[in-house]
């Protein structure tokens, strides 16, 4: 990896090693699966065993009877304790276990709890549980218009203001209908010499986190302790305590280390059970999925994408139309925001005058879908990006100049309006053209293998207006302790704010004691999510710190220690208290500015606190006998702002990119009339070690986030956003077929290559 | 459910240890009550390798692996790397090249580079993803896996 510019010497900019390494690499690491709690029971469910039906009986009767069982509930039971037990982060709509119907394959009906999981298991198969088949509508198109309709009536959860227009709205499955208009399309699609038009598709995927979703419940009298592998410990004791009725200060929310996160641990997900079963048992109620029912509970959205863009003669997009479908499945979850937050960024990093966007939210009776590293911008990308190839093909034009032609440049407006700042989408984009060596030449192969060049860039808007809080404790021997809501759940987070810590208080990064998530000590965070940590949590923690200094430095004063002398905090602490005591509290917090869309025209001319910006180049090789294809290079470039720490962005970078590299090249969620045919690692491959490409290049951009602490910003999700379109691209470039939905399997190629020699 | 328990014996990390077991349990029930958690079950497939363990010195699923069959046997885990309290050679080159992001995959990944470098102490980058393929990474932490795995061979040679 190249870092192309140094930070100064410090703590920030240091590649320090992640501060829990030694306990991960000797598997003492905490997660949620070692705790035990005494006179824990656990958790299993029935799942419902169709895409839509209504439940006309549930009979437990037999489960019940089975020795060890502690006991069974059912929707019903759950009633009893909460009228309203329906939980989400955008719509209050999701039961803890199904009421009346099941709106996905999958869906918990019933749960047993027993001391032995295994005796719960066989309970919970012991249930019989009977159906009125419903007729299901699984497409997103479809459901715009279908007569099937997953929820009677609307529940918007009042968080977000762009929703409100949808309580108890009847007879539709959109979920939110995100507008933007820009400039004048008609006349641009009047005046145009070209119009391009195509269709994207992608697939329903899980994130599969290796640690499997598990909560835990532990009843303490008035009060209630949720230890949970959850990305969002503020929300889940928000909406527990808002679920039962209670203030906030009588749920705790304990998050230790995550096996993983990707955006499947969010907002809400098994917290409502166990918090429901431990209440109505009096007991510690565990509940950890196995990796199939992951799949049941939260995917990443699959998508329609209809673009549609004016061009002149010369190559600039003068108009572009994006109509986008999102597959939000049976429940909200997060899928209005994504609709919204990566519904304006449509039309891509492109200097574009005129501009119409319809983004959809659609409940159908699919798995839910949620965020997924990207939060729907690897969608975008990948449709936006060929269309872009698609076009400069179209026109003769090379697609890197075509790119240069019409990408947004620093200063000119986005789709929103927002004018572009610190966001280096053209030097990602020479970055990778640059290391492709684009305008030498290439060895294009001969006979049955062929090879191909492709480029893709995207960026991604931040979450906004969302809030960060942070405390920094300084003891009386001076050592540091930093408290904050932000979940580590491999990105590096603890490592990287104790740097920004660190860093202010002169000290060493690895003498800082990060505290976990724990609601009755850390403060308020949104929730570890869309690379926000970085930026928000940043600042949050940058100004604890400068909170705390600047107490240390007025304690010195009073003390009379000259200003501008070294002095160490033990020894101002012993000063002042006459002995090794005392703390220095230091409170930070940081909520960016922002500018919500205009509804009607989606317009803002402050839409975001910064822009991410990735790129993905590679170089393909295409068997044209079978449609077998490898890529032998990979190389991935992102604008982050200045790295705090380049070792850990360097793997963001990387990780992030092979995850979108198994979404691009076999994983799929397939599915026979709204079953799931392969919820398990038998039939759902990930990447493993020999099906990446060998030749993996990670570039940070030369760049700095004037706003962000130390110039830094979020990289998690960068180099997720051109794998998808690079691969397509290329794979045009060395056989000439253009694929439009992904996974591109080698079996897609082929049967392209096939239709293409029919032609 | 007709459990049978079973009384075994078998060694762990080098000491002695018994446990009655119920002969559906599996060999990280077994772990777990021994407060070992560096064997963890993720896919309980056989497909991913978080679960591995040595038994006899063979890497094993432990998902897939009857806590009754270790009987007499010796365990090895993650966690008896380090028990001079000092990481070993694999463990270190981990941390040294960053081979890790969540760490829920990484004991296994530890304890099947062990048992590669045992064998082969100059292993090619193809032996090193052929033995490592039986282990999944979700974070995608191949390129410094890797990078760890020659780096700790070199250190061993
Ligand atoms: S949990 Fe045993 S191999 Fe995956
Ligand atoms: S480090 Fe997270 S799964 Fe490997």
């Amino acid at each position: 990896m190249t870092v192309e510019r140094t930070m100064p010497a410090g703590q920030v900019g240091r590649s320090v090693k992640r501060l829990e390494a030694r306990k991960k690499v000797s598997g003492r690491a905490e997660y949620v699966h070692n705790i035990v709690a005494p006179g824990m029971l656990h958790v299993k469910v029935l799942r419902g065993v169709h895409a839509h039906a209504r439940i006309k009986s549930i009979d437990t009767s037999a489960a019940k009877a089975m020795p060890g069982v502690f006991a069974v509930f059912t929707g019903e039971d759950i009633r009893a304790l909460v009228a309203e037990p329906y939980f989400g982060p955008a719509f209050h709509d999701q039961p803890a276990l199904a009421l009346d119907k099941v709106r996905h394959f999958g869906e918990p009906v019933a749960a047993v709890v027993a001391e032995d999981p295994y005796v719960a298991a066989e309970a919970a198969r012991a249930i019989a549980c009977e159906y009125e088949e419903l007729e299901a509508v699984l497409d997103e198109v479809e459901a715009m218009t279908s007569p099937v309709i997953v929820h009677e009536v609307l529940k918007p959860a009042g968080m977000f203001p762009d929703l409100k227009h949808l309580q108890g709205k009847r007879h539709t499955n959109i979920a939110l209908d995100y507008q933007l208009r820009r400039g004048d399309v008609d006349a641009a699609f009047a005046a145009a010499d070209h119009v391009f038009e195509h269709e994207f598709h992608t697939q329903q995927v899980m994130h599969t986190p290796l640690e499997p979703m598990v909560s835990l419940a532990i009843p303490d009298g008035d009060n209630l302790t949720i230890h949970t592998a959850s990305q969002s410990p503020s929300f889940v004791r928000i909406e527990i305590a808002r679920l039962l009725g209670w203030p906030e200060n009588r749920v705790r929310v304990k998050v230790p280390h995550l096996g993983g996160g990707f955006g499947a641990k969010l907002y809400i997900k098994l917290e409502a059970l166990v918090a429901f079963l431990a209440l109505l048992t009096r007991r510690p109620v565990k509940w950890s999925l196995t990796m199939e029912e992951q799949f049941y509970t939260i995917t990443k959205h699959a998508s329609t994408f209809r673009v549609k863009s004016a061009v002149t003669n010369d190559g600039r997009v003068t108009g572009r139309r994006c109509e986008v479908f999102w597959n939000g499945g049976a429940y909200a979850d997060i899928g209005p925001r994504v609709t919204q937050k990566s519904g304006f960024t449509a039309p891509g990093p492109y200097d574009i005058e005129n501009v119409s966007i319809d983004s959809y939210a659609l409940y159908t009776n699919r798995p839910p879908a949620g965020a997924l590293r990207g939060f729907g911008i690897p969608q975008l990308v990948w449709a936006y990006e060929s269309h872009t190839d698609m076009i400069a093909r179209g026109l003769g034009i090379d697609p890197l100049e075509f790119r240069r032609k019409n990408i947004l440049r620093e200063g000119r407006p986005q789709a929103t309006g927002t004018k572009l700042r610190d966001a280096e989408i053209s030097g990602v984009l020479e970055k990778l053209a640059e290391r492709l060596e684009w305008s030498k030449p290439f060895d294009r192969g001969t006979g049955t293998i062929r090879r191909g060049r492709g480029i893709a860039v995207g960026f991604k808007a931040s979450i906004a207006p969302t809030t960060s809080m942070a405390i920094v404790n300084i003891g009386g021997d001076g050592s540091a302790t930093l408290s904050m809501s932000t979940v580590d759940m491999g990105q590096g987070s603890d490592t990287a704010m104790a740097q920004i810590a660190a860093e202010v208080l002169n000290l060493e990064t690895e003498k800082i004691r990060v505290v976990h998530p724990d609601t009755d000590t850390t403060p308020y965070d949104m929730a570890t999510l869309g690379s926000r940590s970085t930026f928000h949590m940043g600042h949050a923690v940058l100004r604890a710190a400068e909170h705390a200094r600047a107490q240390l430095a007025e304690m010195a004063a009073s003390l009379g220690t000259p200003d501008g002398s070294n002095y160490s905090f033990a020894d101002l602490f012993k000063k002042k208290y006459g002995m090794q005591a005392g703390n220095v509290v230091g409170v930070g917090s940081f909520i960016p500015d922002y500018a919500s869309p205009a509804r009607g025209t989606g317009l803002s001319d402050n839409i975001t606190p910064f822009w991410m910006v990735g790129g993905t180049g590679v170089e393909v090789e295409v068997d044209t006998e079978t449609g077998r294809f490898d890529v032998l290079r990979m190389i991935n470039a992102a604008d982050l702002g200045r790295p705090l720490n380049p070792a850990i962005v360097e793997t963001q970078l990387s990780g992030g990119a092979l995850m979108q590299y198994g979404f691009t090249r076999f994983e799929e969620m397939t599915f026979d009339n709204g079953v799931l045919l392969n919820p398990s690692f038998a039939d759902y491959k990930i990447p493993g070690f020999n099906d990446i490409p060998r030749d993996i290049e990670n570039h940070i951009v030369e760049a700095r986030q004037k706003s962000g602490p130390f110039g830094a910003k979020g990289v998690g999700e960068s180099a997720t956003f051109g794998v998808s379109p690079a691969i397509a691209n290329a794979i045009h470039d060395a056989v000439g077929v253009r694929l439009t939905s992904l996974p591109i399997t080698p079996e897609a190629v082929f049967n392209a290559l096939r239709a293409m020699e029919k032609e | 459910m007709a459990a049978r328990e079973v009384a075994i014996g078998f060694t762990l990390n080098g000491r002695p240890a018994s446990a009655r077991v119920e002969t559906h349990h599996n060999l990280v029930d077994l772990l777990r009550r021994f407060d070992l958690f560096g064997a963890r079950e993720s896919c309980g497939q056989g497909m991913c390798g978080c679960c591995t363990a040595l038994v006899d010195g063979v890497a094993v699923s432990g998902c897939l692996t009857l806590a009754l069959l270790v009987d007499g046997k010796s365990i090895e885990t993650v966690e008896g790397l380090d028990a001079g309290g000092n990481l070993g050679v694999v463990q270190q080159a981990f941390i040294d090249e960053g081979a890790f992001q969540c760490g829920f995959c990484t004991p296994g990944f530890v304890l099947m580079t062990c048992d590669l470098l045992k064998r082969n102490r100059d292993p090619s980058d193809a032996e090193i993803r052929d033995h490592l393929a039986g282990n999944l990474c979700r974070c995608a932490a191949y390129p410094e896996i890797l990078r760890a795995v020659k780096a700790a061979a070199r250190r061993m040679r």
